[in-house]
Order: C-alpha cells, then structure tokens, then sequence
C-alpha cells in the first residue's frame, strides 16, 4: 500500500438516477502506466475527474501520493499533471506564454519557472512554435502543449484523458512515444478506446464497463486469459464447390468450435477462420483433416486472440450479467467465477452463431461465387447478407495481433462490397 | 493571493489578445462621445454630470458583454478543468475571475479622463462631484460585473450568459421607473433596489454609505452566487 500511488476504493458517482461510476477500487504503484479502457460513456472520464479532484465522488475515496481527493485537494492537485479530453486551452495565448502562465499557477517564478518551462518545451519538442499562438497550431502540437502544460511541474502522478484521439496515424505514434517516455519516471493513467495504443503504451490495463471495473491485468494476461488462439487456413481451391466440403471437413475436426469463410486474398485460395473450442493446438489436426480429405493446404496459421476481442467480450456481454466483479486478479474464487462468466459467454456466443448460420449460408454463398467463377447453386437473395453479423461475436475475430478496432470494419467493408 | 493575482492577470490579457477588448472600448467611447459631447454645449455649463449619466447607461450593457465569457466560455472549450485541477481553490478562480474584469472597466473608466479634462479646460469644473461620480460608477461597476459573472458561471453559453446578465441589469435599472405602478406597499423596497436611486445621489457629490454598501452588498451576493455555482459541478 505504501507504494501505491494512486488509490481509489469503491468510487462511485451517480447523476440522478443513472450511475456513471459503480464501486470501482484499483492501485496504481509508483512508475506504472496504466490504461484505462472502455467504452465511451462508460467512466473513464468521470473517474479521472474524480482523482484530479474535479468533481468529488458520491461514494468511496481515492488518493494520489498520500493525498485525499476530499481532504486534501490542494495536495492531490499538486501531484498531478492533467490533460483533460479534447486538449482545452487558452487558444489566444502564445505557446510560451501559457506555459508561462501554468508555471505561475504552480507557484514558479523567475529563473526557476524559466528552467521548468524549458524542460518541458524540450520534452516535448515544442522548441520551434513556442512564439506561435496556440491557436495557429496543429492538432498534434495542441497535444503536445497539453502535455508540456501537465510537466511544467514534474508531477510524480500524470492523468490523460484521451491523448491521441483525433491524431492522424503519425502524430498519435510520436505521441505514443513521448508518454512512454515520459512513464519511465513517472505514475501514468491514461484513458483510451483504442486497444493497440494500449499495448504499445501500457503495463496495466483496466477495463471499465458502465461503470463497473470488468478487468484489471496485463496486457499479456487479459489476452491470455481469454485462453483462445484461432486458425487461419488456407487452402488451395482446385475444383469448383469446393468451399462447401472442405469447411464441413474443417468443422468435423476434434476440437473446432466453428470455421467461417474469409475474403481470399488471390484466386485460387480459400480462406477459413478456424475457432477452437478449447485451448490446446490444434494445427496437427487441422494438417490431418486436409491430407485425409485430400485438399491442399496453403497456409495454417495460429494466433492469438486479439485484446479487442477480450474487450469487446468483456464491455458488451458483462453488462447484461448482474454480477460483481470486485477486484482484478484477487482471488481463486474470482477466477473460477470468471472463468464461469466466460463459458457462459461463449455458449451465449454458440447460440447466436447457431442462430447466424442461416444467414452465413448465404454469404458463403455470395464469396463462393467470386471465388468461383460459376457456381452451380446459388442464391441471389444473398447479397444482401448481413454484414454486422461479423461484429456481435467475439470469438470470431481472427484477426492479426496488435490488431486495432480497425480491423473489425474493414472486416465489415469487405463483407458489404459483395 | 498570488493564484488570483495571475487568473486576473491572464484574464486582463486576454482581453486584449483577441479583438474583444478594442471593440468593446471603443464601441464605448464612441457612444459615450456622441451621446455627452451632442449636448454638452447646449447646456453651457462645465459639468460632467452627464457624462457620468450616459456611462453608467451604457454600463447595463457593455458590462453583460465583457462579463459573458467569464466562466461560460472557459466551460465550454473545457478550459476550466485545466484551471480548477491546479492548485487553487474555487474562490480564488472566481475572484480572479472578478479582479481581471474589473481591470477591463478601470482601463475604461480611465479613458474617460480625457473629457473630464476637456471639460475642465472649458470652464470652472467642480472637481468633488466628478470623483463622487467616478466613485459611483465604480460600485455600479463592482454589481454589474458580479452580476455578469455569476450569470456566466451558471450556462456553458455566452450569449445565454449575456441575455440574461443583460435582464437581470435592466431590471435593476428600470425598477425605479416603474415605480408609481407598483403596490404602495412594495415602493420603498423597489426604491431602494434600484440602481439609479443610488447613482443618482453619487453623481451629486453625495457619497454615503448607505449607497456604498447596497452596491457592495450587489457585488458580494452575485460573487458568492457565482462561487456556489462553479463549486456545484463537483456535487452533480
């Protein structure tokens, strides 16, 4: 506990009837980033308002560096840098003199404040717009003024909400870095939807669903844990209606939950996405299936499963249960229950897949007949298949690792243009 | 003390980084000029009484437009979270607030100086009733900018900020007017919170406490609003 330095015990806040934030109790140690993920309007916010003592909660405590949220804002306020979402600030100013006006808030003067300021212009390579009103600046730059702004005061404890939305692909990276760097001396809570920012930045991740802390691990771990790898196959398509056989072969395999067609990626290859209904290898098997069935295998690739699709487990079917999930890797019996929720989950998975698999007919269908020129029974009534379906099932995504959320539309895209 | 000092200080500034402050004051010298100098010769005396008159008329609604901004815009680009989780306390933010306004006015009461003198080299210029005035317009000042501000602090909208800033100054302006068309009863307080009421007397030379306290009183009230308002956001 001594070394925690942010502490939160069942925070909670509620506007009128609705609970924006439900017992929520984690720790942060001393030189930890830490993600914080979820959903929009599922609390993040609310919870970094809370630790920067900008609303109070309306139950449970937390304190950063020793300081209580309600005894000692002044303390709390002094330990931290903030960057709230969206990057507020005084546009009208010029860079160096915000900065200069944040350092005298923080009670520098002189030659010190000057000092401060430029270490945190350095840090953050504002050197060549420090003249420039901030107004005039790039989105990118405004993040880095609001970065600069949080460690004029080089606070032990940083909080950003948000820091690389709305950041074209390059300026999010060089953003990424600096908060690594950053987190290297320092305690970082930063909020975010997107999953790969969290595994390039994170050593911890919190997961948070309508108000409710869902998980709190490692990015490994919570990948990991979901314990599933998928399979990607791919198969050489030799002679017409082929499709149809090799996936029932597929899905006779010992140990295969499901197989649904991919887009292939060049003619003349079939594409399937194999899940496991446990967790053992089952590439042997899959070799197998193709030798005895006489197909020829291209390709067989395992991967694990991507932590967008653990969020997404987690954010979409958690809040339909009532249970409460207290604390992260507590106890075994908090394991067990979890491991309960998940088998539960993927049942629930099985039987909307079940459900599905009417529709997916016909978009197998439908790629059957770009993949083969002709084919001899088809359905025109499946063009319009349904593309969201992709998206309701977790277990399906067998997509690359570090996938982002991304990967899911394109997904959808590719399904919506046949 | 220092945190109010630099929230005034950028305040002040930052009035007059944008284009807000110019057109305000000048806006205010024109008006004012047109509206005193029209007249003054036809009247053929070396007062400023006037002069005062028409400030503090315009005072109902220019003070609503530099007060505007105050909180509502800090709210609404999200600003405000920045500046409340330093280490300052809600007073001190609103006092700041308070203080980097009030600069604005005096920089605008100060512009005027140069018809005083005008008027002095005119003629035989009783100085008494001009800084009696000047002392007026100062506590109408303090009121209008506490009202201003405390309607800010309440919406994320300026012109929301403004409109109703704007009714609530009318109102204390106009209240005196009506008088003879309210119930018996209620006259003497109506009286008494009227704006003009108490102007009036200051703009003769009469400084009284009386006056002196109900301007405070104005003042201290929509700062105390303004504190409660902004302190809210953390209970709701």
């Amino acid at each position: 506990m001594s070394n925690a330095m942010i502490e939160a015990r069942d925070l909670s806040k509620s506007y009128g009837q609705v609970d924006a934030l439900k017992d929520v109790s984690f720790e942060v140690s001393r030189g930890e980033v830490l993600g914080f993920l979820g959903p929009n309007g599922a609390g993040k916010t609310t919870t970094m308002k809370i630790l920067t003592c900008f609303i109070a909660p309306s139950g449970g405590t937390a304190s950063i560096n020793g300081a209580d949220v309600f005894d000692d804002p002044m303390g709390v306020r002094r330990s931290i840098g903030y960057l709230p979402e969206s990057t507020p600030l005084y546009t009208e100013m010029l860079v160096l003199e915000y900065l200069e006006f944040v350092a005298k808030m923080r009670g520098y003067t002189g030659t010190d404040a000057r000092k401060r300021i430029k270490k945190a212009v350095e840090q953050t390579s504002l050197g060549d717009v420090i003249a420039k009103e901030i107004r005039q600046l790039s989105k990118g730059f405004r993040q880095r003024v609001g970065l600069a702004q949080a460690l004029v005061h080089e606070p032990p404890v940083l909080i950003l909400d948000e820091p690389m939305s709305g950041l074209d692909p390059n300026q999010a990276s060089e953003i990424r870095d600096l908060i690594k760097e950053i987190g290297r001396e320092r305690t970082v809570i930063l909020s975010t939807h997107d999953l790969g920012e969290v595994q390039v930045t994170c050593d911890r991740v919190l997961i948070i669903s309508k108000g409710r802390l869902v998980a709190d691990d490692t990015p490994e771990e919570l990948r990991e844990r979901s314990g599933k790898a998928s399979y990607r196959v791919t198969v050489a398509d030799d002679s017409k209606g082929d499709e149809k056989r090799i996936r029932d072969l597929l899905g006779k395999v010992k140990g295969v939950d499901r197989v649904r067609p991919r887009t292939a990626d060049a003619k003349g290859e079939l594409i399937f996405a194999v899940s496991p209904s446990g967790s053992e290898d089952l590439r042997r098997e899959l070799f197998q299936a193709a030798v005895d069935g006489g197909f020829v295998l291209l390709g067989l690739e395992k991967k694990a499963e991507g932590l967008d699709a653990v969020f997404r487990d987690l954010t979409t079917r958690e809040a339909d249960e009532p249970k409460k999930r207290k604390k992260k890797k507590a106890t075994a019996d908090d394991k067990k229950a979890e491991a309960r929720a998940k088998k539960k989950a993927r049942d629930e998975a099985k039987k909307k897949a079940e459900e599905e698999e009417a529709e997916e007919e016909e978009e197998l269908e439908s790629q059957e007949e770009e993949a083969a020129a002709d084919s001899d029974s088809d359905d025109s009534a499946s063009n319009d298949s349904d593309a969201g379906s992709d998206d309701s099932d977790a277990d399906d995504d067998s997509d690359s690792d570090d996938s982002d959320s991304d990967s899911d539309d394109s997904d959808d895209e590719d399904e919506e243009k046949k | 003390m220092t945190n109010i000092r630099t929230i005034a200080g950028r305040q002040f500034r930052s009035y007059f980084n944008g284009p807000i402050a110019y057109i305000v004051v000048a806006v205010f010298l024109l008006v004012l000029g047109f509206l005193f100098w029209q007249t003054f010769f036809l009247q053929q005396r070396a007062t400023a009484r006037e002069m005062f008159n028409y400030f503090s008329l315009i005072n109902y609604f220019a003070l609503p437009a530099v007060t505007m901004g105050l909180l509502a815009e800090e709210k609404r680009t999200g600003t405000i979270e920045l500046l409340i989780t330093m280490p300052v306390t809600d007073a001190q933010v609103i006092l700041g607030k308070f203080l980097g306004v009030l600069g604005l006015y005096l920089v605008m009461m100060l512009l005027t100086l140069p018809y005083v003198f005008s008027i002095g080299s005119l003629g035989e210029l009783d100085w008494g009733p001009v800084f009696a005035g000047y002392f007026g317009l100062l506590l109408q000042g303090l009121a209008l900018i506490g009202i201003g501000l405390a309607c800010s602090s309440f919406t994320d909208n300026q012109l929301i900020a403004f409109f109703a800033a704007l009714a609530i100054s009318v109102f204390f302006f106009l209240i005196d007017k009506f008088l003879p068309l309210m119930p018996r009863g209620l006259q003497p307080m109506l009286e008494f919170i009227s704006f003009d009421v108490h102007l009036n007397l200051l703009r003769r030379g009469v400084i009284a406490v009386r006056d002196t306290l109900f301007f405070l009183s104005v003042a201290g009230l929509a700062v105390l609003i303004a504190f409660r308002s902004l302190e809210s956001r953390r209970w709701s």
